[in-house]
């Protein structure tokens, strides 16, 4: 409790409670456990946030390789994935239970995991805290259990790859009657069990700290950092809370009701269902199919931009910080980043135009849907325009969010032919949309995740990563993501359905065998420099160059002022005080003035 | 072997990488931060210019190297108007994504760092924001008045001398049912659904109705330039009736049945002259993840002209006579007489008749 009372002090708070809070911070012990595993620091909880996501990622990765494997070699035999898999993969041939296990396993983790968990996570709690001037979160201990959560979630889930039958393996959506129906797929038995129990603790994480994240934002602000001034880092995370915050909760209601019907002979989603394996009848009648999907939607759409606005919002920051310009539009970035999170919530049917959908109602959602494009078209203008006439350093940072910005344009593109329905009635289910939502969404969170952590690697660890391998990184990933997906969607336009294992038996999709093991080859080559990132990361948390000032970047905001090991509580005496917005860059002659410098008695506040 | 031989070699070109990269840090740190800075700016900043030509280069050669195996003539009527939409909205996006990712890269390169140039202090200009508020907005007005203009037409209702079939989804293989002579479905209910005494669908052989319905596997008739009606179910999972070449696709959902119509232009015999392509054959793809068969499960649509249609009609034997051979009286001349009402039922008599 004495600690909560020390981080809680605030600017504005009472001398003696000042007084108090510095007796505190001399006298308190920290064992190994206190500070790396049951850490209440939220620079900590931001590591533990990121590593874990890091491990997903690549075991998410790996899924996908081996995947990527049978698709581009359907007629080839690995017998060492024998050796490995066992079962799965008799033969040296992924077996189709598992192709889809796979599949399910690659879009849950990276989806939920690395790019929620990890994104979300890592950057909110590193970031909100230490660009607002608090000295951590609202609720340290919350923030930790949001941490524990999340573990307790991804051990049921890593659980759930070594159970008899299999994990999940009806698509990270896990539609109903498929997912309630052990009878159906060898994945609906014990494995959608786990994967729904790690999916509800999941979200208890995500609660945990959407909550404690908006309350930080809104109550912990230092003094003179009004809402204006903050960071565009900080409104995209406020936002992406909120979002979380509101959506998921509809999520586990959906996935509580799936629970029933699987073991509590309930009928939400089951009806006129006969199951040819066992010759029976099920007595399920009345249920719809498409509630669980609306369900899922309404979480499952607001998702993708829970992922994709935290990237936007480090972007935004890191492109302003290396063009050595303000953002341009800061409050039109903020409005649409405002449009964006209510449209987030009326959109959700999009993913349903093929399911029998009234079309009338297909027709509003067509409208919204399209609707979207606007705010996102206004961002992609702005960040242009921000790097125009700047005095641009190619940091990696940098690169990757130029990279993000090359990608939300292609992948947003291609969101205007699936959100309309007369396109999605062709392109629907096909690679297409695999090709659109992996650009826009995959790929783009992670280069704007792959830009937060080298800007802000040298503020978490002190020390900076290699440079060399971080532009071998940058270079290789992006030309390789053009290359995996942008020839995807050729194969979506002649109608080449997802989730397929196999196209040689079939006339109308097969003449792109070649292609298949192209994107498969390029799809392993960028694997691998994942790994040379994830190398360069661990690496240089020990032996990378040292950093020895305390702003290396030149940046105006305030975690460049606290310390370059910053410890518990951030600023080892008073936090600063807040005068101005966060992107005075290139302003009257100078080439940046902190948010903590005075207006002087000439200046123009922007 | 191999295996290993392709792990030592991942390792070796690791090694070299790593021993490359921190080589390079150590030589920056002699040569001065700064001048290291400026040369890795350079390059960067020539590799954007790069990357912006060579993409665009690259975009070009996919879509001559794909032309030829994407969006073949479509073989419908809805699906002319699905490519026709399909080309507007290429039009469209593909002006704003050359523009902008020139300007991307191309500022990128030209504003790169040098000592000399200050950054230009431009925080926000309201009329700048208007424009790329206002331009978006009419661009996608048009997109969408264009699609819903489409979307209505294509899911308006079917007309009324449309072919009615109903197309059942189990794991992994599709069923189809034509009413039969008196052009209505019988009465099913899945609870009589019985795979070994041939009742694939639970028909109610007490519903007279039902005694004509022809139920079939695999294989599915339709006439060309006859429109046709969908009726589409599942037995157990949610599955897809997916028609890549009609560019149609409409999930089964079991419980709630769903309906789709178009029509067919082309005999499957005119597709095999267009594509060149003697194996040619509509096929009907599964598009919604229903299993470890979802790959596999797949229909054959046969589009035939009207006398091939009538004449594989009569050849049938309705899924009644099948299972009780000897209460159906031979009655062949009867039978050329039905396929002609088949042909000409109407949507909503049959919608009636299923409930």
């Amino acid at each position: 409790m004495s600690q909560d009372i020390t981080l809680h002090g605030q600017g504005g708070a009472l001398v003696g409670h000042d007084l108090h809070e510095e007796h505190h911070v001399h006298h308190h012990k920290e064992t190994f456990i206190t500070k790396y595993v049951f850490s209440q620091d939220h620079k900590m909880i931001c590591k533990q946030f990121l590593i874990t996501g890091m491990i997903w990622a690549i075991l998410g990765g790996l899924m996908s390789v081996l995947f990527r494997l049978q698709l581009g070699y359907p007629d080839s035999t690995f017998p060492w994935l024998e050796d490995i898999l066992g079962k799965w993969a008799k033969g040296g041939k992924i077996q189709p239970e598992f192709y889809y296990a796979l599949v399910t396993m690659h879009g849950t983790v990276l989806v939920f995991f690395v790019l929620t968990g990890g994104l979300s996570g890592t950057f909110a709690n590193f970031l909100i805290p230490l660009q607002i001037g608090a000295r951590d979160m609202a609720s340290p201990f919350l923030n930790m259990l949001s941490y524990w959560f999340f573990w307790m979630a991804s051990v049921v889930m890593l659980c759930s790859l070594f159970v008899e039958t299999g994990p999940a393996s009806g698509g990270w959506t896990s539609y109903p009657p498929l997912s309630a129906l052990g009878d159906a797929s060898e994945g609906s038995k014990a494995g959608v069990d786990f994967w729904v129990i790690s999916m509800a603790l999941f979200v208890v994480s995500s609660l945990l700290g959407g909550l404690n994240y908006i309350t930080t934002i809104l109550n912990m602000r230092t003094k003179g950092m009004s809402m204006t001034r903050l960071p565009l880092t900080i409104w995209a995370l406020f936002f992406t809370a909120i979002l979380g915050v509101l959506s998921f909760p509809v999520l586990l209601s959906g996935f509580i009701l799936l629970l029933f019907d699987r073991h509590a002979g309930t009928s939400f989603y089951l009806s006129d269902i006969f199951i040819a394996s066992t010759k029976k009848a099920l007595s399920n009648e009345g249920g719809s199919a498409i509630l669980f999907q609306h369900l899922f939607w309404f979480l499952g759409h607001p998702e993708v931009y829970i992922i994709i606005l935290p990237a936007m919002g480090l972007v935004s920051e890191i492109l302003a910080v290396n063009s050595r310009k303000p953002i341009f539009g800061y409050m039109a970035m903020v409005g649409s980043l405002f449009a964006i999170a209510i449209l987030a919530f009326l959109v959700w049917a999009h993913h349903m135009f093929v399911t029998g959908l009234n079309p009338f109602l297909g027709s509003v959602f067509v409208l919204l849907t399209l609707l979207i494009a606007v705010p996102s078209a206004i961002k992609v203008f702005n960040w242009i325009t921000t790097i125009w006439r700047g005095n641009i350093r190619f940091t990696p940072g940098m690169l990757f969010a130029i990279g993000f910005v090359s990608l939300f344009i292609s992948g947003g593109l291609t969101g205007i032919f699936l959100g309309n329905s007369t396109l999605d009635i062709h392109l629907h289910d096909t690679y297409f949309v695999v090709a659109h939502f992996h650009i826009v969404m995959g790929v783009s969170a992670f280069f704007g995740m792959f830009a937060g952590i080298y800007h802000w690697f040298p503020k978490m660890y002190g020390r900076y990563l290699n440079n060399t391998m971080a532009y071998i990184h940058f270079w290789v990933t992006f030309a390789g993501a053009y290359l995996i997906f942008w020839p995807m969607h050729y194969e979506g336009l002649a109608g080449m359905p997802r989730r397929y294992l196999d196209y040689s038996s079939w006339t109308s999709f097969n003449m792109f065998s070649d292609l298949n093991r192209f994107i498969s080859t390029v799809a392993m080559i960028v694997f691998a420099a994942q790994l040379m990132f994830v190398f360069n990361f661990f690496y240089s948390i020990f032996k990378g160059r040292k950093v020895v000032t305390q702003n290396p970047w030149g940046a105006t905001t305030l975690e460049w002022t606290a310390p370059i090991r910053p410890g518990h509580g951030n600023w080892p005496g008073e936090i600063p005080e807040v005068y101005r917005w966060a992107y005075d860059y290139g302003k009257e002659g100078r080439e940046y003035i902190p948010q903590t410098e005075p207006i002087g008695p000439n200046e123009h506040a922007h | 072997m191999s295996t290993i031989f392709l792990i030592i070699i991942l390792l070796l070109g690791f090694l070299i990488t790593f021993q490359i990269a921190k080589a390079s840090e150590y030589v920056g740190i002699l040569k001065g931060e700064k001048k290291n800075f400026e040369q890795n700016n350079k390059i960067n900043g020539f590799l954007m210019i790069v990357f912006l030509v060579l993409g665009l280069i690259g975009v070009y050669w996919c879509n001559e190297l794909f032309k030829g195996k994407i969006l073949g003539e479509s073989a419908s009527d809805h699906g002319k108007k699905i490519d026709t939409m399909l080309h507007i909205t290429l039009a469209i996006t593909g002006v704003v994504f050359v523009i902008t990712q020139i300007l991307l890269f191309w500022f990128a390169y030209k504003y790169q760092y040098t000592e000399k140039r200050k950054a230009y202090y431009f925080p926000h200009d309201n009329r700048l924001e208007v424009i790329w508020t206002v331009v978006p907005a009419i661009a996608l007005t048009v997109l969408v008045g264009f699609g819903l203009k489409y979307w209505f037409h294509i899911t308006g209702d079917a007309p009324k001398d449309a072919l009615v079939v109903e197309v059942t989804g189990k794991q992994f293989n599709w069923i189809f049912r034509y009413p039969g002579k008196d052009n209505i479905f019988g009465r099913k209910f899945f609870k009589n659904i019985n795979d070994d005494g041939n009742n694939q669908l639970g028909l109610l052989w007490d519903d007279p109705a039902s005694h004509d319905d022809l139920v079939t596997n695999q294989t599915v008739y339709f006439v060309v330039n006859q429109p046709v009606k969908l009726i589409i179910n599942s037995r157990d999972v949610i599955h897809d009736v997916g028609l890549s070449q009609f560019r149609m696709k409409m999930d089964a959902v079991p419980g709630t049945p769903t309906t789709m119509w178009f029509t067919p232009l082309y005999t499957t015999d005119e597709m095999k002259k267009m594509t060149g392509n003697p194996d040619f054959e509509y096929e009907i793809s599964c598009d919604q993840m229903c299993g470890k068969g979802h790959f596999s499960m797949k229909g054959i649509v046969k589009v035939v002209t009207k006398s091939e249609f009538i004449l594989w009609r009569a050849k049938q034997v309705p899924n009644y006579a099948q299972v009780f051979p000897a209460s159906v009286q031979p009655a062949g001349g009867a039978k050329t007489d039905s396929t002609k009402t088949v042909a000409s039922i109407s949507a909503g008599q049959s919608m009636i008749a299923k409930k």
